[in-house]
């Protein structure tokens, strides 16, 4: 659905309100109307000259979990400056009043920087606002900016002085002297950057394009917080998926097969006569499962996450075995049958799989010939193989012929790429190589996830 | 909302939002800004809200504390896998039910026996019908939803949203008063979209290091400041390392009363790997502690 690039041109506080859901709606924050009614009415019990409470009643009524949280938070502040901004603009309002831009002399810049220093060391919030507006009429001229805003930001907080470490030679009782924290020197960096966007949008009259959140920022979790959490929801998703394809597959009766004996005996009944028919029950067929993770370091989280959710899903496989590399590769089935606990996988993993050899860099090479070996009874035209890695070589010979091999004798066969798809070939990358061979799928949110677990639960042609 | 109430001032008093907030500190509860707020929403909405976050931020004590602001009872229900609509909702007192039978004098009609052995008087009120039913409005705490299953959800919705409850024998149960509901949740599982809909969403986290240094100074009053600020920071320092069981606020409060107890004047190596088992209570976590922070606090101190 297309959203219009700019604030609407709607007017009144209900349109605003609509636009706001819409873009949240449009970053896949799951608003119904009812959520929506709801913040029209919260909005009648709170002071909206407060900005806290004006944000906190539409989050407590439209933000339903900490991710949601966070993406209104992003989306709420882009709202609205832009909404600011846009009516500005249109009615032709310029900063006026304080301090003008153009003459800065008027400005006794090192209390103005002892002020700041202050103020991020008292985390005073609102003081902190207003001194970055302050900070940028005094040191960041009209003309001087670099258009860049994060170069521009910078230069202003060398001009300030800002650090985090110790700066001995400042007066005993001046905060800078200590050094700063670090949390609040970003914190007011923020500030500045948005000050100057505001600057910008004012001098230019018009606003910016206006881009969706960046993908990046609602990854895949990579860090171990709440990560179980996070693969409870994955899995109770895609455990609903896989549940409707198997009832789809109850569907097909035409494949049918008579069950001899059954038969044999229902017709004892009428004298041998095989009136009643019985037929084998079919039953979905469950994938035989064979997974192959990559745990060097740039891609562990990755795939001990996946890992974790396809023993989840263990249920949904007739088999699964799970194989761990870096140079050498190691059964891990075990473990995850034992250890339930995100973090005890990967300690475990780390500790007991004994997959680093010297280097610590993957070797795909050995890795498909070793594989071969442990599983050469086992991989049949029934499996499925799935290879998670990022298809860096470390620049030793990626061995597509030992690969093409094993995908041969696999029924199926797919590569998970943790990696966007931007970087896929450049440096020491070969997923094209490996990728003539099997399913490629680019897979570092949980939507590509799913994609690539429907994929999976689509029956395998034996 | 009209476009014109904008203009003009907002019809309820904004400061009810901190009067709550000033009530709650009176009961003994710091609220953050934001949860003062919600729980302003909630009893003028009269919506239930959804309280989340990590286990120890003080859920349950919010509920508790609005019950003591508001002079209402509480009234708690502790959720647990394979908890049933028997032992949150009602059930049928079969035992009066059968009394009542054989007390029957002969010759009454079943049809009268049976009218009069499905009616109230033989229900069982579980803690759910007990808050709709009671005539003087009550908190009602939903404690650990998501220990549930996803059926008892389903079958809250209807309270949740109507304060009502339907009984297939009896009818439909109406609310005689209206309670403030609290749900908590430990985010171990996602809830229901559906129930989530229902209620307003409050995300508790470990409180900043100064909140806490005055919730640790107001259930310790006695203790030095110095003492109870490093003690903040030395729990904010545990809180960032990856355990499996991060010390909670009551935790921090047990410490800082131990402390009192031993009249420690600082928070040196020794004293913390006396009193650490307050606060670390798993053996892993206990090595991790005493590597990461024992060490840096023994440095400290020279």
């Amino acid at each position: 659905m297309p959203r219009p690039a700019d604030p609407p041109r709607a007017h009144g506080f209900q349109a605003q309100l609509l636009a706001l859901v819409d873009q949240l709606r449009g970053e896949g924050v799951a608003i119904g109307t009812s959520e929506l009614l709801d913040a029209g009415a919260a909005l009648g019990h709170v002071d909206w000259t407060k900005s806290a409470d004006f944000r906190e009643a539409l989050a407590a009524t439209l933000a339903k979990s900490p991710e949601d949280r966070r993406v209104f938070d992003l989306v709420f502040d882009r709202f609205f400056f832009r909404a600011t901004e846009f009516a500005a603009i249109q009615e032709g309002i310029e900063e006026q009043g304080g301090i003008a831009a153009q003459d800065p002399d008027r400005l006794d810049q090192d209390a103005l920087r002892r002020a700041i220093a202050e103020a991020i060391s008292e985390g005073d919030g609102s003081a902190m606002q207003d001194l970055a507006r302050l900070a940028v009429a005094a040191f960041g001229a009209p003309g001087q900016g670099s258009g860049v805003l994060g170069v521009d930001v910078q230069r202003l907080r060398r001009a300030l002085q800002l650090r985090p470490d110790p700066q001995p030679d400042f007066d005993a009782d001046d905060p800078r002297r200590e050094g700063l924290p670090k949390e609040r020197i970003a914190e007011f960096e923020q500030l500045l950057r948005s000050e100057l966007e505001r600057r910008r949008i004012e001098t230019n009259r018009e606003l910016p394009p206006s881009r969706p959140l960046s993908d990046i920022s609602r990854a895949l979790p990579t860090g171990p917080i709440e990560d179980l959490a996070a693969v409870h929801r994955v899995v109770a998703q895609l455990k609903r998926r896989l549940k409707t394809q198997g009832n789809e597959l109850r569907g097909h009766r035409r494949k049918e097969h008579v069950d001899m004996r059954r038969t044999a005996r229902a017709s004892l009944e009428f004298g041998g006569v095989p009136l009643n028919i019985k037929t084998k029950p079919v039953r979905p067929r469950r994938p035989e499962i064979f997974v192959l993770c990559d745990v060097s370091t740039s891609v562990t989280n990755a795939s001990v996450f996946f890992l974790s959710v396809l023993h989840a899903l263990h249920d949904s496989f007739s088999r699964m075995r799970s194989f761990v590399f870096i140079e050498r590769v190691s059964e891990v089935t075990e473990i995850f049958e034992r250890e339930r606990d995100f973090h005890g996988v990967s300690e475990r993993i780390a500790r007991d799989a004994g997959v680093a050899d010297i280097s610590g860099y993957t070797d795909y090479g050995r890795v498909w010939s070793e594989f071969a070996e442990l599983t050469a009874d086992d991989l049949t035209r029934r499996c499925t193989l799935i290879v998670l890695g990022d298809a860096r070589t470390n620049g030793r010979d990626p061995q597509v012929a030992a690969f093409a091999e094993i995908a041969a004798k696999a029924g199926r066969t797919f590569w998970l790429n943790p990696e966007p798809r931007l970087y896929w070939n450049y440096g020491d990358s070969v997923i094209d190589l490996y990728a003539e061979h099997c399913r490629a799928f680019e897979c570092w949110t949980t939507p590509q996830l799913e994609e690539f677990v429907k994929a999976l639960a689509r029956p395998l042609r034996v | 909302m009209s476009s014109a109430s904008k203009s003009t001032p907002v019809p309820v008093p904004a400061s009810s939002a901190l009067e709550i907030e000033a009530g709650l500190r009176a009961t003994g509860y710091l609220p953050s800004p934001s949860t003062a707020l919600v729980a302003h929403l909630a009893i003028e909405l009269g919506k239930p809200v959804l309280v989340e976050g990590p286990a120890g931020v003080g859920k349950t004590e919010l509920a508790k504390a609005l019950a003591r602001l508001l002079q209402r009872p509480l009234i708690r229900l502790q959720c647990y896998e394979g908890l049933d609509e028997a032992k949150a909702l009602y059930e049928w007192n079969y035992r009066k039910q059968l009394l009542r039978i054989q007390a029957e004098a002969e010759g009454t009609g079943w049809d009268a026996v049976q009218d009069d052995i499905f009616g109230a008087e033989f229900l069982l009120a579980r803690p759910l019908m007990t808050a709709i039913s009671s005539p003087e409005p009550v908190v009602l705490l939903i404690d650990e939803i998501d220990k549930t299953d996803q059926e008892f959800e389903a079958m809250l919705l209807e309270l949740l949203s109507d304060f009502q409850i339907s009984i297939p024998e009896l009818g439909r149960i109406d609310a005689v008063s209206q309670p403030v509901v609290l749900l908590t949740s430990n985010n171990s599982r996602e809830l229901t979209e559906a129930l989530k809909r229902r209620c307003l969403y409050l995300w508790l986290d470990y409180p900043s290091p100064e909140h806490e240094l005055e919730i640790v100074r107001l259930h310790a009053p006695d203790l030095p400041e110095t003492v109870a600020r490093k003690l903040v920071d030395v729990v904010a320092a545990i809180r960032e390392l990856d355990l499996k069981k991060s010390p909670s606020i009551a935790e921090s409060i047990d410490w800082a009363r131990a402390l009192l107890l031993l009249g420690a004047k600082d928070i040196d190596a020794e004293t913390f790997s006396q009193t650490i088992s307050i606060i670390v209570k798993h053996r892993t976590d206990l090595d991790l502690v005493a590597e990461r922070v024992g060490m840096s606090l023994g440095a400290a101190t020279g």
